[in-house]
């Protein structure tokens, strides 16, 4: 029996409001559409006056990561939340956080690109979250919500990953889903925190030694073992925290792999296509980063699996992890939509038919 | 008397401060930035703060700055201090907040964040270190670097018409209404450093005091980058750089103290 | 009738030989080595250590914090 308050949410809101219940310390931010109603709620409903937390509105998203950057040194929660282009300004900021070893929550509302592109929801900054964007070797773990309850569970659950592993999470959700209103079971709310990391530039006891953040290191053959320590933490994260959800895959000719709001729209395909006899099947990766490739290339050593085909709201960018983890042994179709165009179930059910010519 | 009887430990009148790390510094010899390091120590330590305070490094000559001092700092991205410090403060809002920054990373590429850290009135103190160079790559323009001022980007001398005017920022900060103290000082006689000494140490109280942002600005040398002997640097800078960035108080307590009609 | 007398000692090793000491000093008290420490530097020293009175300025003026200062009081 669910316990749990139940509302009808916007993601942008259920986003600010499982933040003030996930106990956050601080939210630093900027506005940019399809996001801006996270830091409207936040300063509507007060969330300083709920919890004391910090709710501020900087003046670029270079000074909001920035800011985060500050408030992550001292241990505490704190989140930004912006879309692509803001993303992109941000970019050097996360790479500091990530090289400092800093834990913090970050939210991609997708929109189309590239450039100022435009407000509706793309999937076009996989590459940038799971292969880049900032510079050097560093990792984001990515959580691809693909409704408005896992958009707000994945907020605490954000946080959590980030302290365990010292390294920001990106939750990279899209334009549809910041807009959507559905039915949401509220987070429990959990107070923020009262203890801080050993590691933390909070001011230091009497009797501790004091500590410092840098990411610079001038010395490669320390900065080599630097970098050898994250790279430790990101095999540690691809053994422990893949996540994905598979749905008729059990008997599946035909996989679609799709993440976020595509993941919905094809569970519609997949019924459609299952109501004229075939047998299609969808995965869903949950982590884009760690991707999921041990289950995709079991689906691709499966003998019944003919094929797969990644939808996605881009020119193609998790095809080419879907493509590492099937080695060539299956075919892998594509079919995307561009600049902000969502396809209907219709669309991809037939272009999966188109792909691997299916009568 | 010998001089072995008059060093003896109950003698001591002066030495650094014990907030001073083992590590020598990476600055020039004598550069300004050495004492400003070493007096913001003197002041945590004699104000009892050392285990409330977080210092902020920039990028620039100080950039090490985290391995000179015995208390917390956080290194920064170039230009971003004032904005990590507000990150820092606004969680933290009883620990005492410093930047520490030069002039391109204040008055170029930080602009943005230093303003409105300013408009802000973050309860912060801004130390910002002026000697109108960029040190720490080689001797580049800074947005400070004086008319006719040569460096490696200007090496025919600085040309207003198509590299801009010299900045003076502080006296533009300095009518935000959210800034309570913005003063000018030097390091390069003991009187003026003592002078800094007192600046840095109301800075410091007006943050205990929540009064909004203090801002103490160091017109100091770079003799490397100026290609100058220290002295010899000094006297260059009293003769020039003080014509453009005058020493004394701008703002305090928050309201202006400057002649408002002076040319700047 | 009591006479301030004062001396100092500088860090030689860490001494980066800029003699803004030298300079500020206003009883010529200070001097530079002949001798280099092992960064190569001639480091301060009191080449006039009768007339210092342990003024500080050296130690506030010194960018590395290389010279600490001692003072006493001598009955004549």
């Amino acid at each position: 029996m669910e316990e749990r308050e139940m509302r009808l949410m916007k993601g942008n809101e259920a986003i600010a409001e499982a933040a003030i219940r996930a106990g956050a310390d601080a939210f630093y931010g900027y506005p940019i559409t399809p996001q801006t109603e996270v830091m409207e709620y936040l300063m509507e409903t007060d969330a300083t006056a709920r919890t004391g937390m910090a709710v501020l509105q900087a003046e670029s998203e270079v000074s909001a990561i920035n800011m985060v950057y500050g408030g992550a040194s001292t241990g505490h929660r704190v989140m930004t939340s912006s879309s692509s282009p803001g993303i992109s300004l941000m970019s050097e900021g996360i790479s500091f956080i990530a090289g400092a070893e800093l834990p913090c929550l970050l939210i991609n509302v997708s929109r189309g690109g590239p450039g100022l592109g435009t407000i509706q929801p793309s999937q076009a900054d996989y590459f940038q979250t799971v292969k880049g964007g900032g510079h050097g070797d560093y990792k984001l773990l990515t959580l691809a919500p693909s409704s408005v309850q896992e958009l707000a569970d994945f907020i605490s659950l954000g946080f959590d990953l980030a302290f365990k592993y010292r390294n920001p999470t990106m939750i990279l959700a899209d334009g549809a889903l910041g807009q959507m209103m559905e039915k949401i079971y509220l987070p429990e709310p959990r107070p923020r925190m009262t203890e801080y990391p050993d590691w933390a530039t909070n001011g230091t006891p009497e009797g501790k030694e004091r500590r410092f953040i840098t990411s610079l290191n001038l010395l490669p053959q320390e900065h080599e073992l630097v970098n050898i320590r994250l790279q430790k933490k990101y095999r540690e994260m691809e053994k422990n925290e893949v996540r994905y959800e598979m749905i008729q895959c059990d008997d599946a000719e035909y996989v679609i792999v799709a993440f976020g709001i595509i993941a919905r729209i094809a569970q519609k395909s997949i019924e459609l296509a299952r109501a004229k006899g075939h047998k299609i099947g969808l995965f869903r990766p949950i982590t884009l980063y760690p991707f999921p490739y041990d289950q995709i290339s079991e689906l691709a050593d499966n003998s019944r699996v003919k094929g797969l085909m990644s939808v996605e709201l881009s020119a193609g960018q998790m095809i080419e992890d879907i493509r590492l983890g099937v080695e060539g042994r299956k075919p892998v179709g594509f079919f995307g939509r561009l600049g902000g165009m969502v396809p209907t179930p219709e669309e991809i059910e037939n272009a999966l038919y188109e792909y691997f010519n299916i009568k | 008397m010998e001089v072995n009887d008059i060093i003896k430990p109950e003698n001591l009148v002066y030495q650094k401060s014990r907030l001073m790390a083992e590590k020598q510094f990476n600055f020039c010899p004598g550069c300004g930035h050495g004492v400003v390091v070493r007096t913001i120590a003197e002041v945590i330590e004699e104000m009892g703060i050392e285990h409330d305070v977080i210092g902020i490094s920039p990028v620039g000559c100080s950039v090490f700055l985290y391995d000179f001092y015995k208390f917390d700092v956080v290194e920064a991205a170039h230009g971003r201090a004032c904005a990590v410090a507000t990150g820092i403060k606004r969680v933290q809002p009883d620990k005492y907040v410093f930047t520490y920054q030069g002039d391109g990373d204040l008055a170029a590429i930080g602009t943005g964040e230093t303003m409105h850290a300013c408009n802000r009135g973050e309860n912060i103190v801004i130390v910002f270190i002026n000697n109108g160079i960029y040190g720490m790559t080689g001797g580049q323009m800074a947005p400070t670097t004086l008319e006719g001022m040569k460096t490696t980007t200007c090496p025919r001398g600085r040309d207003v018409k198509t590299m801009g005017y010299p900045l003076n920022i502080t006296p533009l900060l300095a009518q935000l209404d959210g800034v309570c103290y913005v003063t000018r000082h030097s390091v390069h006689t003991p009187a003026n450093v003592r002078k800094l000494k007192k600046a840095l140490r109301q800075a410091f109280e007006n943050q205990r005091d929540k009064k909004g942002t203090s801002i103490v600005e160091v017109v100091s040398n770079c003799n490397s980058g100026w290609g100058l002997s220290p002295k010899a640097a000094n006297d260059w800078m009293v003769e020039n750089m003080f014509k453009k960035y005058p020493l004394g108080d701008m703002k305090v307590d928050g309201k202006l103290v400057m002649d408002m009609n002076a040319p700047r | 009738m009591a006479k301030i007398r004062g001396a100092v000692t500088v860090d030689n090793e860490r001494c980066k030989g800029c003699e803004l000491c030298v300079f500020t000093c206003d009883k010529q008290v200070l001097g530079m080595s002949t001798a280099v420490n092992s960064k190569g530097y001639h480091y301060a020293y009191m080449a006039n250590p009768e007339s210092c009175i342990g003024c500080t300025n050296c130690g506030i003026i010194c960018p590395d914090g290389v010279i600490s200062v001692y003072r006493v009081k001598v009955e004549e």
